[in-house]
């Protein structure tokens, strides 16, 4: 079972009277550890595919299926929850909160969950210990270099065993170094833990990282190409 | 499911980080809660200060006085026939049930001399009685007794203000003054009262036996006649009862016709006493409602913060709800942080209430009463202040769409 399927998806966004087609029909099989990039020009949709994959926005028509399960027609509630156990995020400007300690950052998915503050701290260290960067539990974002705040981020989406990390361009504000150590990390992740990485990035030798690239261009899929 | 301890940490945070801002807000709230207590402190003190003039003058007390005199077609008003007597006093003590203690009264003003010092003052003519229906302990002495009225014996008991007149640092039980020239013996000195509702001086007076005021000092046309009479019935809901037995018992020892105004007539004092209490409770609740307006005014400043920290905070809670929180997780997040401004905000009104009380009585002299009631009523109600004010910001955030607010710059 693939563990996200898109069937037809469609997505419309009206701006005053012309209604913009973002995403037309698109049908994607993508199974569980596979490390897919999706690559194409601004306004190609990736980025309102991304959005959709995360649970973030629903398609106007058409179905997603993640784990088999059909979410087109959850409440806002039930998605929070889905994204809170299914699915890490990793975004281009880190998104950390300021003035909060990378600890804290880390936990901070499972404060919507049921974990005890013992939990929360034990498995939060443990996540940053994955991305390298114990011993640097109680410096705040602004404390840290790029690299240090994008690994704080993966910490955060590793932290509830999320099955799939959506990187939405997660090395667009790195230098050409610290953004091969992310992605060795990514690589680490999807080899050993077998999660499931879907990142969308402009750089080819970022998305040659990956086993599969999927190119968009005004809102279809252009072509779909897996390594061998 | 939300997990509510953790979302208590997230606020507190929030509140700490920008510290200033939080410390102002809350100011509001302080200022509110400060001014309910203070003000509900003065309004009680100040029915607590009326309610102890009225205990003063001694409870559940009737005046009898006598009726008007018609003189050649001109009526003389209140007091000037001289209609009651001294066995009206007998009769009413011992035929009307509702009545506990009965005095007459017949007084005058005299002019008193001790040694070198002389003194103007009211000299009360009654009966042992009076002291129960003042409710009024002697500070030392004896009282005069039933004897000493029946031989219209020469002696006295003296108010506070008369002894500090004549007689300074002396002790006067013991001692003679001379009141209109005629010798009298000071036996007692009765409690220090202060002043009555109406402001008089209770305290400028001399006490002494009926009789011998009407035998010795005022005389009287009539022989056994009184001035007034003073009443005081059983309990306060007897009141009601105990004029209706006298009156009914004066017309008929007056002999009265069925069609005849009464020769006197029945006051009741304490009525019109509770009258100013009642005023004092209404001045209370007003100076409470006006000073939870400054508390509605803080409320409006906590949420005009909160409505600023929604806006500032939009990424934050893009970022929130892209981990998974839900509508009443970031709900409750603003909540909670309106409640807890409101509710630290309202622990140190608390502190600025008794405090200003305890200034303003210490200042403008005024008495002041913190009751619990109103710390708990003024609490409740900054936590109130803080979840309504608080609901539309945390409303407002909720609704925000995750997508946007991630990009919120």
């Amino acid at each position: 079972m693939a563990i996200i399927e898109t069937r037809e998806i469609t997505k419309v966004y009206k701006i005053g009277d012309i209604a913009v087609n973002a995403l037309n029909s698109v049908s994607l099989l993508i199974e569980k550890g596979e490390f897919a990039a999706i690559m194409g020009p601004s306004g190609s949709g990736k980025s309102t595919f991304m959005n959709i994959l995360g649970c973030l926005d629903k398609p106007t028509s058409g179905r997603y299926l993640l784990e088999g399960a059909d979410i087109s027609g959850l409440r806002k509630d039930d998605l929070s929850t889905i994204r809170n156990k299914n699915i890490g995020f990793v975004f281009q400007g880190f998104n950390l909160l300021p003035r909060t300690s990378a600890i804290e950052n880390v936990e901070l998915p499972m404060l919507y969950n049921s974990f005890s503050a013992n939990e929360r701290s034990q498995r939060a260290e443990a996540a940053l210990k994955k991305v390298g960067l114990s011993g640097r539990e109680n410096h705040h974002p602004n404390q840290l270099s790029g690299g240090q705040q994008q690994r704080v981020a993966i910490a955060r989406a590793l932290v509830n065993n999320a099955s799939i990390i959506l990187a939405d361009e997660p090395t667009g504000n790195l230098d050409t170094k610290t953004s091969a150590e992310i992605m060795e990390l990514f690589t680490k992740l999807n080899t050993e833990s077998n999660i499931t990485i879907i990142l969308v990035t402009h750089e080819h030798d970022i998305a040659a990282y990956s086993r599969r690239i999927i190119k968009f261009l005004d809102g279809y899929v252009v072509s779909d190409e897996t390594k061998t | 499911m939300i997990n509510i301890p953790s979302t208590i940490k997230i606020s507190f945070k929030s509140l700490r980080v920008n510290k200033m801002r939080s410390a102002l807000t809350m100011l509001g709230i302080v200022i509110g809660v400060g001014a309910v207590i203070t003000m509900l402190a003065v309004g009680s003190g100040a029915s607590q200060k009326i309610e102890e003039q009225i205990s003063s003058m001694g409870s559940n007390l009737l005046m009898i006085l006598p009726g008007a005199t018609t003189a050649g077609g001109v009526r003389m008003g209140i007091g000037t026939q001289p209609t009651l007597s001294m066995d009206d006093t007998e009769a009413i003590q011992r035929e009307c049930p509702s009545v506990l203690y009965v005095a007459p009264i017949h007084s005058g003003i005299a002019q008193i001399i001790y040694g070198n010092q002389n003194w103007s003052t009211g000299v009360v003519g009654t009966t042992p009685s009076m002291l129960y229906i003042r409710d009024w302990q002697l500070e030392q002495g004896r009282p005069f007794t039933e004897e000493d009225v029946r031989n219209a014996s020469k002696v006295c008991l003296l108010g506070q203000t008369v002894i500090d007149s004549l007689f300074g640092s002396i002790n006067p039980v013991g001692q003679i003054i001379r009141i209109k020239n005629v010798p009298f013996t000071v036996i007692g000195v009765l409690e220090k009262k202060g002043q009555s509702p109406m402001g008089q001086d209770q305290d400028d007076t001399i006490y002494i036996p009926v009789t011998t005021a009407q035998k010795k000092l005022f005389g009287t046309a009539f022989p056994g006649m009184v001035r007034l009479i003073m009443v005081k019935a059983q309990s306060k809901e007897d009141l009601n009862a105990a004029e209706k037995q006298i009156a009914e018992l004066l017309r008929q020892r007056h002999r009265i016709g069925q069609k005849q105004d009464d020769d006197f007539t029945v006051r009741n004092l304490t009525q019109a006493m509770q009258a100013s209490e009642q005023s004092a409770k209404v001045m209370t609740l007003l100076l409470g409602a006006i000073a939870s307006v400054s508390l509605l005014v803080g409320g409006i400043g906590i949420m005009n913060i909160m409505l600023v920290s929604v806006t500032e905070r939009t990424r934050e809670i893009g970022i929130r709800m892209a981990v998974g929180a839900k509508t009443w997780d970031i709900r409750l997040q603003f909540i909670i942080e309106a409640l807890t401004l409101s509710l630290i905000g309202g622990a140190f009104g608390i502190i600025i209430g008794i405090s200003g009380s305890k200034v303003l009585s210490m200042i403008a002299g005024w008495p002041t009463i913190v009751s619990p009631l109103s710390i708990s009523l003024a609490f409740s109600f900054s936590g109130i202040v803080g979840i309504f004010f608080g609901f539309y910001p945390a409303y407002k955030a909720s609704l925000l769409d995750p997508i946007d607010a991630l990009r919120y710059e």
